[in-house]
C-alpha cells in the first residue's frame, strides 16, 4: 500500500547517520520488551510475518515515526492483537493510563477471533511447479499499480523497466498472505534497474537490484 | 478517546501486563528472546564467516554459490536467514544493502539492525543517491567502482563479503575476524588494516 512504510526514493528525511561504534542492540529496556512482545504477538494473534508487516504499513505517521523502530513494532503488535480480539481496542490505552496513576475503567477481555488461517509449511519459501515465465536477461516492467493493501512492489520501481538478473527461490505471495487470502506461491526474480531509468538523466550511475514477484511484472521485451 | 501521545515505554509495559495476566505470554520466554539477540546472535557471527572466506578458498566458493548452507556450516541459521545470498565486494564492484519497506536484515549473521539502517534517511535515499549517502556515512568510493544497491523486498537476505585489507597476510583467521565490522558486511564501510 502507498503508506508511510514505502520510503524508497522519498525525500525530506535529512542526512544519513554515520554508524556509531558499539551501539547497544536495545538502546532502552522497553525496546527489548517491545521486540519480544511483537514476535510473540504473531503467535498469540494467530497471524504471520506478512500480516505483521501489513500492521506496520497501516500505522499513522506519528506512531510509525515518533516512537522509533521498536515503537512501531509495539503499535503493530497491538493492532494485530486487537484485530484477532485477543485484547479490547482500548485495553492498552486504559492500562497505560492506569500506570500513569489515572482513574480508568479497563475493558473486559473479548472473545478471541483469530484469522481462519494455517500455513502450509514453515517460512515463506514454497515450491512452484510451473517453469518461470522469465529467464535471466529478459526485459521486464514493474506494473504501474497501487495495491490498496500490503505489497512488496515498492512505489519507486512501478512503471519502470529492468532486466532479470537472477531467479530467486519461489515464495508465497505476501500480498494475499498478509490478509489471510491464501499463499499463492510464485516465482520471484531479482530485477536490475539502471539508476537513470528510475531517477532520470542526472542521477548517480548505479544499478538497483530488487526482488519482484511474478504477478508484479509484465513482459517488456 | 484522547489523541494524546502516551509514553511508549509505558504502553509497552501495559501490553506486557495484559498478555501475561491472560496467560498468553511468558515473561521468561521474552527474556530469552531479548538475551539471545542482545548477547548471542550478532555481527561476530558474520565476521567469522568473512574471515573463513578470506582464508579458505574452497569455503569462499561455496559461500558465494550457496550462501545459506555455507553459513549454516558454521552453525549460523534461524529467523530472517531462510535464504542468504552473499555479495562479494571487489576492486570493481561495491555492493550495499537496504530494506526500503521495513528494515529486513540477515539476523543469523548480523543480529538485529543498527539504528542507521532503520533510519528513514538511509531507507529512502540509498536507492536514489547511494554515493551521496555513503559519503555522509564516511565512505567515499573511487569514481570507477560499479555501485550495486540491493533492496531486500523478498525473504532473500543479502550479506556483503568485504575486501580483505592489504597487509594482513600474516594474520590468523581469528585475528582477521576481529577486523571485520558490521558496517562493512552491509556495505557502508570498508574493512581497515589493523
Amino acid at each position: 500500500m502507498d503508506g508511510i512504510a514505502d520510503m524508497g526514493g522519498t525525500l525530506g528525511w535529512g542526512s544519513a547517520k554515520p554508524p556509531k561504534k558499539d551501539e547497544p542492540v536495545f538502546g532502552e529496556v522497553w525496546e527489548g520488551r517491545a521486540f519480544a512482545l511483537a514476535l510473540l504477538s504473531m503467535r498469540t494473534a494467530g497471524t504471520n510475518l506478512d500480516s505483521f508487516r501489513h500492521a506496520l504499513d497501516r500505522q499513522p505517521r506519528e506512531k510509525y515515526i515518533d516512537d522509533g523502530y521498536y515503537g512501531r513494532w509495539l503499535h503493530a503488535a497491538e493492532l494485530m492483537l486487537v484485530e484477532s480480539s485477543i485484547i479490547a481496542p482500548d485495553a492498552v490505552e486504559q492500562r497505560t493510563r492506569k500506570l500513569l496513576g489515572q482513574a480508568v475503567t479497563e475493558p473486559e477481555r473479548p472473545e478471541p477471533h483469530k484469522p481462519d488461517y494455517a500455513p502450509t509449511a514453515a517460512g515463506s519459501l514454497r515450491q512452484v511447479d510451473e517453469p518461470p515465465r522469465f529467464a535471466v536477461g529478459d526485459r521486464v516492467r514493474a506494473k504501474d499499480i497501487s495495491p490498496p493493501k500490503h505489497t512488496r512492489l515498492v512505489g519507486y520501481v512501478r512503471g519502470h523497466e529492468g532486466v532479470v538478473a537472477a531467479i530467486q527461490p519461489s515464495h508465497l505471495l505476501p500480498d494475499t498472505h498478509a490478509t489471510f487470502e491464501g499463499e499463492n506461491p510464485q516465482h520471484v526474480y531479482s530485477v536490475a534497474f539502471d539508476s537513470h531509468e528510475l531517477w532520470g538523466a542526472d542521477a548517480e550511475d548505479f544499478t538497483l537490484h530488487i526482488d519482484l514477484w511474478d504477478s508484479y511484472l509484465e513482459d517488456a521485451s | 478517546m484522547s489523541e494524546e501521545h502516551l509514553p511508549i515505554q509505558l504502553r509497552t509495559e501495559a501490553l506486557e501486563q495484559l498478555l501475561v495476566e491472560a496467560g498468553l505470554v511468558d515473561p521468561t520466554v521474552m527474556d530469552k528472546f531479548i538475551s539471545t539477540y542482545a548477547n548471542d546472535v550478532g555481527p561476530l557471527n558474520g565476521a567469522k564467516v568473512v574471515a573463513k572466506a578470506w582464508t579458505d578458498p574452497a569455503y569462499k566458493e561455496r559461500l558465494l554459490a550457496e550462501g545459506t548452507s555455507a553459513i549454516a556450516e558454521l552453525g549460523f541459521k534461524g529467523p530472517q536467514g531462510e535464504h542468504i545470498v552473499v555479495l562479494e565486494n571487489t576492486d570493481d564492484v561495491h555492493n550495499v544493502v537496504v530494506c526500503t519497506l521495513c528494515s529486513c536484515y540477515p539476523w543469523p549473521v548480523l543480529g538485529l539492525p543498527p539504528s542507521w539502517y532503520k533510519d528513514p534517511a538511509y531507507r529512502s535515499r540509498v536507492v536514489r543517491e547511494p554515493r551521496a549517502v555513503l559519503h555522509e556515512m564516511g565512505l567515499d568510493l573511487a569514481a570507477d567502482v560499479d555501485v550495486k544497491v540491493w533492496d531486500s523486498s523478498s525473504e532473500v537476505r543479502f550479506f556483503v563479503l568485504p575486501q580483505r585489507p592489504a597487509g594482513t597476510e600474516s594474520l590468523s583467521e581469528e585475528e582477521l575476524s576481529g577486523l571485520v565490522t558490521r558496517d562493512a558486511m552491509v556495505g557502508v564501510a570498508l574493512v581497515g588494516a589493523p
